[in-house]
C-alpha cells in the first residue's frame, strides 16, 4: 500500500476510509469518467431507432464527425459551412472574452491582493454575493439592462446619446457582457492568490530602482502571477466556449453558439450520437487550444493547479 | 573623503493617524559619510528611511538630498537606492538580471547589462555566478547581490535597512567589514540602519541614537560610546551600570552626586549637559564595566564602591564580576585578563574604584530595555 494511503486510513479509521475511498471511486468513474466514455462511444455509431440498436447496422462509423466538416451527404455545399462557421466563431469569441475577462480582471485581482485593510473583504464579498442569484435569472436581469427599452437604452436615449435605441442584443454586446460576467469570479480568484503572496517589497524595489508602474507589472507582477493567471484563463475559456444559458438567453436570434448547436442535435433532432460527436470536437478542440497556448507561454501543467 | 551628495533632515515630524512615528528629527548626513540610525525595535528607523527614499510623505518639515527638496518627487526619481530588511530580489529574475534591473529600465542592451553585472559580480566576489536564481544561492551571497544590485542603479545615497539581520554571527561579522570596504570604494553616501550597537559602532562614521521616535545623539561611534547626552545613549550603546541619585554640588565640569546605595560619587557631566545639570536635579550615573578596577579592602572615597559578588565568570580575555546592584539589576565589572592570577570572591564584599573621568553623569531618564 502506497504510504499516503497508510497515512489516510490512520487518519480515518479502516471503515470511514474505506467509505470516503469507494466514495471518491465512485464518483470519478460512475459519475464522470463512464458517462464521458458513453458518449465518445455514442459519437462513433449511427442515430438508430431502438429496435435496431445492437443489431447489423449498429456498426463504429465516421459519419457523425464527418457530418460536421462535409454536411449531409448530397447536400447542396461541399462543406458544412453553417456548422463551421458556428463552430470557430464560438472559439474566436471565447478567447475574446477570455482576453477582456483577463484585462478587466487583472486590475481588480491585483488592487484586492496587494492592498491592506477590511475594506478589501467587503469589496470580496460584494464580487461573491450576485453569484447566489441562479445563473439564468443573472441571464435575463442582463437582458432588460441590454433590451430595447431596457435601462441601458432608456439612459440614453433620455439622455440624447442615442436617437433611437441600440439593438444590444443583435449585436452581441449583451452577450459578450453576459458571457464575461458569469466567470468574472474564476478570472479574479486565482489571480488573486497568486498576487496576494506577491511580497510588497519587491514592487517597491522595482520602484525604487525606477521602474514605471507598467513595467512593474510587466516584470516583476506579471510574470509572479503566471500560474494565476494561465488557471484563471483556462477556466474561463472552457466554461465560456462550454456555456449555453448566456448565448440561449442572451445571443442575437442570428448568432448561434455552438452549444446551441448540441444542444440541437441531443433535444430537438434527437441524434445523440451526434450531438456526442459535436460535443467531443468541442471538448478536445478546447484541449488542445489551451495546450498550445500553455505551451507558447512556457506555463507548466503543475501551475494551473495553483 | 571624495565629495558625494549629502542628505539633511529637517524638522521631519512622520505621523500615522494620531501615532507620532519621528518627532522633529534634525539630521545633517555629509557626503560620502557612513551614517547609522541605531536604536529599538519600532523606534522608527524604516520610517525614516522610507521617507528618504519617497515612499512614505513627510507630516511636516522637509528632506533635502544634495541640498535639493525632495517633496514631490517619487522613488523612482530619486538618486536613492534602497536595500530592503528581506532584501527583495526578484526571485524569477537571474541573478545578473536583477543585478542589471536599473539598466533594463533605461533601455541599455542585454550586452551592456551582461557586461556591467559580470563586472559586479566580480566586486561582490561572485564571479561567474550570474546565470543561477536568487533562491539558488546562499544568504550572505543574496545578501551581496541586493547590494550589487542597488550600487548598479548608481545612485549617490545608498539606504540600508538591516540587511544583515538575517544572517548568522559569523557572516554578519565578515559582512561589516566587506560593507565598510564597498563604501570606501564607491565613495557614496552610505545610510544604514541597525538596532545592533556593535554594527553601528564598527562601521559608521556618524550615529543617530533614536528612542521611540526621537533623535537622542548624533555623534560619532566613540563620542556615542565615551559621552552620551542621555540615560537611553547611555544604556542602549554598550553594556553600562546605572547609579540613580540627586546632584549634590557641581564643580566645573564634574559633579558630586548622592546616589541612593553607595553613598557620594563624584562623576564628570557629560558634555551635552554641562552648565545644565544643577545642583538638586534627578541624575544618572553611567560607568562601563571596564571603568571599574578592584581597589584595596576599607578603601572609601567619592570614586569608590563596595558591594557584594554573586558571582563571576571568565570570558577568556576578562573576568567578569556581578556584584549586587540597585533595584535587583546587577553591577558588572570587567577585569582584563593580563595572566594573572584570579581569586574567586563570591560571596565577599569587594571594594570597586573608577575614575571620575570615566563616569558620566547624565539627567534622569529612561533606560533602554536589556
Ligand atoms: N504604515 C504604518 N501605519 C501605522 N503605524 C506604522 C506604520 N508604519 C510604521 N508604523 C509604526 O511606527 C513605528 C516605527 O516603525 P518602524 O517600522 O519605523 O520601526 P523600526 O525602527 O524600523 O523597527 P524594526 O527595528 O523593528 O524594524 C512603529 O511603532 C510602527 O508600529
Ligand atoms: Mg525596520
Amino acid at each position: 500500500m502506497p504510504r499516503f494511503l497508510k497515512e489516510f486510513f490512520n487518519r480515518n479509521g479502516t471503515g470511514m476510509g474505506l467509505a470516503i475511498l469507494g466514495l471518491v471511486i465512485f464518483w470519478t468513474i460512475g459519475l464522470i469518467i463512464l458517462p464521458q466514455l458513453s458518449m465518445l462511444d455514442f459519437s462513433f455509431r449511427p442515430n438508430l431507432p431502438p429496435p435496431e440498436i445492437g443489431g447489423p447496422k449498429d456498426v463504429y462509423t465516421l459519419e457523425n464527425y464527418k457530418y460536421l466538416i462535409y454536411g449531409p451527404e448530397g447536400g447542396s455545399q461541399d462543406y458544412n459551412a453553417v456548422d463551421l462557421r458556428v463552430f470557430f466563431r464560438t472559439l474566436v469569441a471565447a478567447v475574446c472574452v477570455t482576453i477582456f475577462n483577463l484585462i478587466l480582471c487583472y486590475p481588480i485581482a491585483y488592487y484586492l491582493g496587494q492592498s491592506k485593510g477590511s475594506h478589501i473583504r467587503i469589496f470580496a464579498i460584494m464580487l461573491i454575493i450576485p453569484y447566489w442569484i441562479n445563473e439564468i435569472l443573472r441571464a435575463f436581469a442582463l437582458r432588460i439592462i441590454f433590451g430595447e427599452t431596457g435601462v441601458l437604452n432608456t439612459l440614453f436615449v433620455g439622455l440624447g446619446v442615442f436617437d433611437t435605441p441600440f439593438d444590444f442584443i443583435r449585436n452581441d454586446i449583451a452577450l459578450y457582457a453576459g458571457l464575461g460576467y458569469a466567470y468574472i469570479l474564476l478570472m479574479i480568484f486565482p489571480m488573486y492568490n497568486v498576487i496576494e503572496s506577491l511580497d510588497g517589497n519587491q514592487i517597491e524595489a522595482a520602484r525604487d530602482l525606477g521602474a514605471p508602474w507598467w513595467r512593474i507589472h510587466w516584470r516583476v507582477v506579471i510574470p509572479y502571477a503566471k500560474p494565476g493567471i494561465s488557471s484563471g484563463c483556462t477556466m474561463v475559456f472552457m466554461l465560456s466556449a462550454g456555456a449555453l444559458a448566456a448565448p440561449q438567453i442572451l445571443g442575437g436570434p442570428s448568432s448561434l453558439w455552438f452549444t446551441q448547436l448540441i444542444y440541437q442535435q441531443f433535444n430537438d433532432n434527437n441524434d445523440w450520437p451526434q450531438g456526442a460527436a459535436y460535443a467531443i470536437v468541442l471538448l478536445v478542440t478546447c484541449i488542445l487550444f489551451v495546450l498550445a497556448v500553455m505551451r507558447l507561454f512556457k506555463v507548466n501543467m503543475g501551475d494551473i493547479g495553483k | 573623503m571624495s565629495a558625494g551628495v549629502g542628505v539633511d533632515l529637517e524638522n521631519l515630524w512622520i505621523r500615522f493617524g494620531d501615532f507620532v512615528a519621528v518627532r522633529d528629527a534634525n539630521v545633517n548626513i555629509n557626503g560620502g559619510d557612513f551614517f547609522s540610525f541605531l536604536g529599538p525595535s519600532g523606534c522608527g528607523k524604516t520610517t525614516i528611511l522610507r521617507a528618504v527614499s519617497g515612499f512614505l510623505d513627510p507630516s511636516e518639515g522637509k528632506v533635502l538630498i544634495g541640498g535639493n527638496d525632495m517633496r514631490g518627487i517619487g522613488p523612482n526619481k530619486r538618486p536613492t537606492a534602497l536595500i530592503f530588511q528581506n532584501l527583495a530580489l526578484f526571485p524569477l529574475m537571474k541573478v545578473w538580471e536583477n543585478i542589471t534591473f536599473s539598466m533594463e529600465i533605461k533601455g541599455a542592451s542585454a550586452k551592456e547589462r551582461r557586461k556591467r553585472a559580470d563586472e559586479l559580480l566580480d566586486m561582490i566576489a561572485l564571479p561567474g555566478q550570474g546565470d543561477k536564481l536568487p533562491s539558488e544561492l546562499s544568504g550572505g551571497q543574496r545578501q551581496r547581490v541586493a547590494i550589487a544590485r542597488a550600487l548598479c542603479a548608481e545612485p549617490d545615497v545608498l539606504l540600508l535597512d538591516e540587511p544583515l539581520s538575517a544572517l548568522d554571527l559569523k557572516l554578519r561579522q565578515h559582512m561589516r567589514t566587506e560593507l565598510r570596504e564597498i563604501q570606501q570604494r564607491v565613495g557614496i553616501t552610505f545610510i544604514y540602519i541597525t538596532h545592533d550597537q556593535g554594527e553601528a559602532l564598527t562601521m559608521s562614521d556618524n550615529i543617530a541614537v533614536m528612542r521611540a521616535g526621537v533623535i537622542d545623539q548624533i555623534a560619532d561611534g566613540k563620542t556615542i560610546y565615551n559621552d552620551p547626552n542621555t540615560a537611553f545613549a547611555a544604556s542602549f550603546v554598550g553594556e553600562n551600570n546605572v547609579f540613580r541619585g540627586k546632584i549634590k554640588q557641581v564643580m566645573g565640569n564634574e559633579a558630586m552626586i548622592a546616589t541612593n546605595r553607595s553613598g557620594d560619587l563624584v562623576a564628570r557631566i557629560s558634555t551635552a549637559n554641562q552648565g545644565k545639570l544643577k545642583e538638586g536635579d534627578d541624575a544618572m550615573m553611567f560607568i562601563r564595566p571596564e571603568a571599574f578596577a578592584i581597589a584595596p579592602d576599607g578603601a572609601t572615597g567619592d570614586h569608590f564602591v563596595t558591594a557584594r559578588v554573586n558571582h563571576e565568570e571568565f570570558e577568556g580575555n576578562v573576568f567578569n564580576i556581578f556584584t549586587e546592584g540597585e533595584g535587583g539589576k546587577e553591577i558588572k565589572v570587567s577585569i582584563p585578563n593580563h595572566g594573572q592570577s584570579f581569586q574567586d570572591h563570591t560571596g565577599q564584599n569587594i571594594t570597586l574604584e573608577y575614575e571620575a573621568q570615566n563616569a558620566v553623569l547624565v539627567p534622569a531618564g529612561e533606560l533602554a530595555a536589556e
